[in-house]
């Protein structure tokens, strides 16, 4: 029986990148619809009537919100090239260091990245302590669980494209290969792997975007 | 397995804390539950979870697991013999994980907005959201329950689990209001819900009595406007 697979996404979302870059490592034949997060359309809402957001899986009309949870449910469908480790403890840990990625680190760099000038030293004392804590997780591994890609790296994956984005933004290095030789390393092993490297959004939308929407929270920011 | 073999790092008011018991009462586990003062946080709750600081954490072996509905679907995993806590189809079980996100990251602040909310009107909008929020948690019980008694159907699961923790600070919130939250008449079936899943033997003394926490949220907001008050000085 012929699945029918569709993927609601858009063309910057980092939270859709990871199940474009899933689907791909599990050979996973699928049909995109790219969304305008300013007009959705009445499928997505239909949906994802909770959130209203990307990215959505809809697998046999059926349909999985919520990055790390479509993950989950791509891993349990097509069992064939794991993304999490099968030993209990190890998948525990990717969850755990998976919550820390969205929950602690992602939006230490937003704040540092939405920081007026005065506030960006103590915005980036959180940032550089989160990164750190992420650097430790890599010693001696190429990438999370080892030799391979997982769902670790997908979940993290954000990481390899923003943070150079945010980097040249605000004419700052954040992830020097001094202080986080791991992290830099994964981030080239991660930005050149065949699966990986040919899903980025191109590099000069993503600036002007990120610049526009940096512009936007500091105006509004902006004590009178 | 000896029970020293599993350990669990908590604090009973806590709600997160709570979750991890219900799992290890419903499969039966024997454990040491360490009391942690969180004031004071203890040699071993700093090493056992250096990044976060918090509870519950669990001991496995030497093994330490963090964050609550990690360590629940962790427990599922290793003791996987019945009850089994998340559902077996795969698509279910993305349904489940979905909703315990929804309540996490969404429903239960609003339950610590209305712990703070000092005066009727703040009061008010608060029960208000929370009950958009339940509404939502009603469908997905009827959805989930398929016409059974718990969201995971004749037994408790992993959803049971992660709503249910929050009943004790529900039942606060309302004595603390005098404001209905769980109303019958407008989510009947998950006040007849709440109903079983207290009464469940894997529940029973669990969850401290509304009055205990209904004095620690007083105590919460006494200490919020103390330090309100030295702030301004």
């Amino acid at each position: 029986m012929a699945e029918e697979v569709k993927l609601f996404r858009t063309w910057s979302s980092r939270y859709s990148l990871r199940i474009v870059w899933a689907l791909k490592l599990k050979g996973i034949e699928y049909e995109t619809i790219f969304e305008d997060l300013t007009n959705k359309s009445p499928s997505l809402l239909q949906y994802n009537p909770i959130h209203g957001k990307v990215p959505v899986l809809v697998h046999d009309g059926k349909p999985v919100c919520e990055s790390l949870v479509i993950l989950e449910y791509v891993d349990d469908t097509w069992k064939h090239n794991p993304l999490l480790p099968q030993d209990p403890y190890e998948k525990s840990m990717a969850r755990f260091w998976a919550n820390f990625g969205d929950d602690k680190l992602m939006k230490s760099i937003w704040q540092l990245f939405i920081a007026h000038e005065k506030d960006q030293d103590v915005a980036a004392v959180a940032a550089l302590e989160n990164l750190k804590i992420v650097e430790e997780q890599l010693k001696g591994k190429k990438f999370f669980h080892g030799e391979t890609i997982g769902y670790l790296d997908l979940a993290f994956g954000w990481i390899a494209n923003l943070v150079s984005i945010i980097e040249e933004i605000m004419s700052l290095k954040l992830v020097d290969g001094e202080r986080f030789p791991h992290l830099s390393s994964w981030i080239q092993n991660f930005m050149d792997a065949p699966v990986i490297r040919d899903c980025w959004p191109p590099r000069d939308k993503m600036i002007i975007k990120y610049q526009v929407g940096r512009e936007k929270h500091l105006a509004a920011a902006t004590p009178k | 397995m000896a029970a020293s073999d599993v350990k669990l790092l908590g604090a009973r008011p806590s709600p997160f804390v709570n979750r991890v018991q219900f799992a290890l009462n419903l499969k039966s586990i024997d454990h040491e539950f360490i009391p942690q003062n969180l004031a004071e946080k203890s040699e071993l709750l700093l090493k056992s979870n250096p990044v976060h600081k918090k509870v519950p954490v669990l001991i496995h072996g030497d093994q330490p697991i963090s964050e609550s509905l990690v360590i629940v679907q962790y427990i599922d995993e290793v003791w996987s013999g019945p009850p089994s806590l998340l559902p077996s189809d795969p698509y279910d079980r993305a349904t489940a994980r979905f909703w315990a996100a929804y309540i996490d990251e969404k429903w239960f602040p609003l339950v610590r907005d209305l712990r703070n909310a000092t005066d009727e009107q703040s009061k008010a909008a608060a029960v208000e959201k929370l009950f958009e929020g339940l509404k939502l948690l009603e469908d997905a019980f009827v959805n989930s329950s398929k016409g059974k008694g718990f969201f995971g159907g004749e037994k408790l699961g992993f959803l049971d689990i992660v709503l249910g923790c929050y009943l004790g600070w529900v039942r606060a919130g309302e004595i603390f209001t005098g404001l209905k939250i769980l109303d019958e008449t407008k989510t009947p079936a998950l006040v007849g819900w709440a109903e079983r899943f207290a009464s469940h033997k894997a529940v029973d003394g669990v969850i401290p009595e509304p009055e205990e926490l209904v004095n620690l949220i007083k105590k919460f907001q006494a200490r919020a406007a103390a330090a309100a008050d030295a702030s301004s000085k």
